[in-house]
């Protein structure tokens, strides 16, 4: 089994309906019913990002998002999915929970 | 040239996708398939000069390309190398769709919709085609160096995404076979007229392995109209093969065709394949049904083609004019694909699908126009007249966004 991650790509923050909402959790009680729920959950906007560099001695804490871009990752999921068929599917069935675009993406 | 060195060309042709196929099989990596089947292959020119050709030149190829695979995953050191190792040398059954062919998963593999078309059409033409990058670049005008790196990258997204060896879940067939019929037509326009100056002018093996893998994909979808529409224009195209050439290797007009020479069999399969799907209700249909404009041209049964008739004068014409490099070419010269597509908005299926996802694209660097001018090209310098072309070209629009069926009828 390989793990993916799928983001949910959007350009407001919390902006779901209660019905998408609603979609969302029926999509991720089935993804658990049919093992393939690894973990998931939404983001804060980008503003509250802080971009951390430990690289040095001491850690430099720079507020805001290291990347601007009008869309953002608003939420995302990670499953599990014998192949890249499987997972197409599961993003589709996410994609139109949420309704939102996602992108899928495999881990290494 | 040697008949060792002979033997090894025509075994090329004939063995390298069935060679890579069941590699790609066993292995779960078409990268190293490819690789390994390459090498098989330089063993071969090397010993069989010498040692003499074996009796089963394919399965000695295979034998060879697997050792050497195990050797070199032998070598590896690295976990997910002795993975795949454990994973060759217990060979698992796996599930298998309704047709069990190797060749047949290479193509579902090579034209998954996760990868660009371009990279379809190349991969397919080189895992499944046998097609060396630097004929698929000249197919492409795209530099060599640029097409191997497309193709590099597709079989990269292939193990990175793991996108699946096998034939596709059956309610996702439909849309992934619309994507399969693109390159399998692709591969017989390469084999109809070779984008290669320097070679033969018809390429009979690839023209042969596309129908051969239209005929499979039918097998997997026998009601699907498309998939017989395309089979049926692919065999009606190839009847007149026999007469496409002259002695000298001119390739010979139309009008000028000896048309004893032509393939009564395929005719007659093909008239076959557009008749029955002209008539049973209720199955899914190419759009060719609902279209007026083909219906006052196709012919009845009873004034059908034959091969010396008046009647089958008019109707290969037709045929000509609908045969995939012109209507493909043209439309890439002359029309933009947003036209292409708005003019006809209902159209199922267009050639330039691609393109009309990709407006940006550049003409001279996409797709269609790269087998367009690779086609002219051909046509040039194998002495191919263009007359049939030109009175044709004011219909272009049109027969580009046919549907396979569609083509299919007006063919026969």
């Amino acid at each position: 089994m390989a793990q993916y991650l799928i983001s949910v790509l959007d350009d407001t923050t919390n902006s779901a309906t209660a019905e998408e909402m609603a979609a969302i959790d029926a999509f991720n009680e089935e993804l658990k019913a049919k093992g393939h729920w690894v973990f998931a959950g939404g983001l804060a906007s980008p503003s509250t990002a802080t971009v951390v560099d430990g690289r040095g001695g001491e850690p430099v804490f720079t507020d805001g998002p290291y990347l601007e871009s009008k869309e953002y990752v608003g939420g995302f999921w990670i499953i599990e999915a014998p192949h890249l068929d499987v997972a197409l599917r599961l993003a589709a069935l996410g994609s139109r929970a949420c309704n939102r675009r996602v992108e899928l993406r495999p881990f290494l | 040239m040697t008949d060792a060195s002979k033997v090894i060309a025509r075994v090329y042709r004939e063995e390298w996708a069935p060679v890579v196929a069941t590699l790609a099989r066993r292995l779960r990596d078409l990268d190293i398939a490819e690789e390994m089947a390459a090498e098989a292959f330089a063993t071969a020119v090397e010993r069989w000069p010498v040692d003499g050709v074996p009796p089963n030149p394919g399965a000695w190829l295979a034998t060879t390309a697997y050792r050497k695979a195990i050797d070199r995953l032998r070598r590896e050191v690295r976990r997910e190398e002795k993975h795949k190792e454990a994973l060759v040398l217990s060979d698992p059954p796996e599930p298998l769709g309704a047709i069990d062919d190797d060749r047949l998963r290479l193509i579902f593999t090579c034209c998954h919709p996760a990868l660009a078309m371009e990279s379809r059409v190349a991969l397919t033409l080189r895992m499944v085609g046998g097609l060396t990058v630097p004929e698929i670049a000249r197919a492409f005008l795209v530099r060599e160096d640029a097409m191997g790196r497309r193709i590099t990258r597709a079989k990269a997204k292939i193990k990175a995404a793991r996108i699946p060896y096998g034939v596709p879940f059956r309610e996702d067939l439909p849309a992934r076979v619309t994507g399969v019929l693109t390159v399998l037509y692709l591969i017989f326009n390469e084999g109809y007229l070779a984008s290669d100056p320097g070679k033969e002018a018809i390429r009979g093996e690839l023209t042969a392995e596309a129908i051969r893998l239209t005929r499979l994909v039918r097998d997997l979808m026998p009601d699907d109209g498309e998939v017989a529409g395309l089979l049926a224009l692919m065999l009606l195209t190839e009847a007149r093969r026999p007469a496409r050439v002259s002695a000298s290797g001119e390739l010979v007009t139309l009008a000028e065709q000896d048309r004893s020479a032509w393939d009564r069999e395929l005719i007659a399969e093909g008239h076959a394949l557009v008749r029955a799907r002209a008539s049973p209700p209720g199955r899914r249909l190419g759009v060719s049904r609902s279209s007026p404009r083909s219906t006052p041209s196709t012919p009845t049964p009873g004034t059908s083609v034959t091969p010396t008739g008046r009647r089958s004068s008019r109707s290969t014409t037709s045929c000509f004019a609908s045969t995939p490099r012109r209507s493909c070419g043209s439309t890439g010269r002359s029309r933009s694909p947003s036209s292409t597509v708005r003019r006809s908005p209902s159209r199922r299926w267009t050639v330039c699908r691609w393109r009309a996802t990709t407006p940006s694209t550049p003409p001279a660097r996409s797709c269609c126009a790269g087998w367009a001018a690779a086609r002219s090209r051909g046509r040039r310098t194998t002495g191919l007249s263009r007359s049939p072309a030109t009175p044709r070209r004011r219909r272009t629009s049109s027969v580009a966004v046919m549907s396979w069926a569609q083509r299919a009828r007006r063919a026969e």
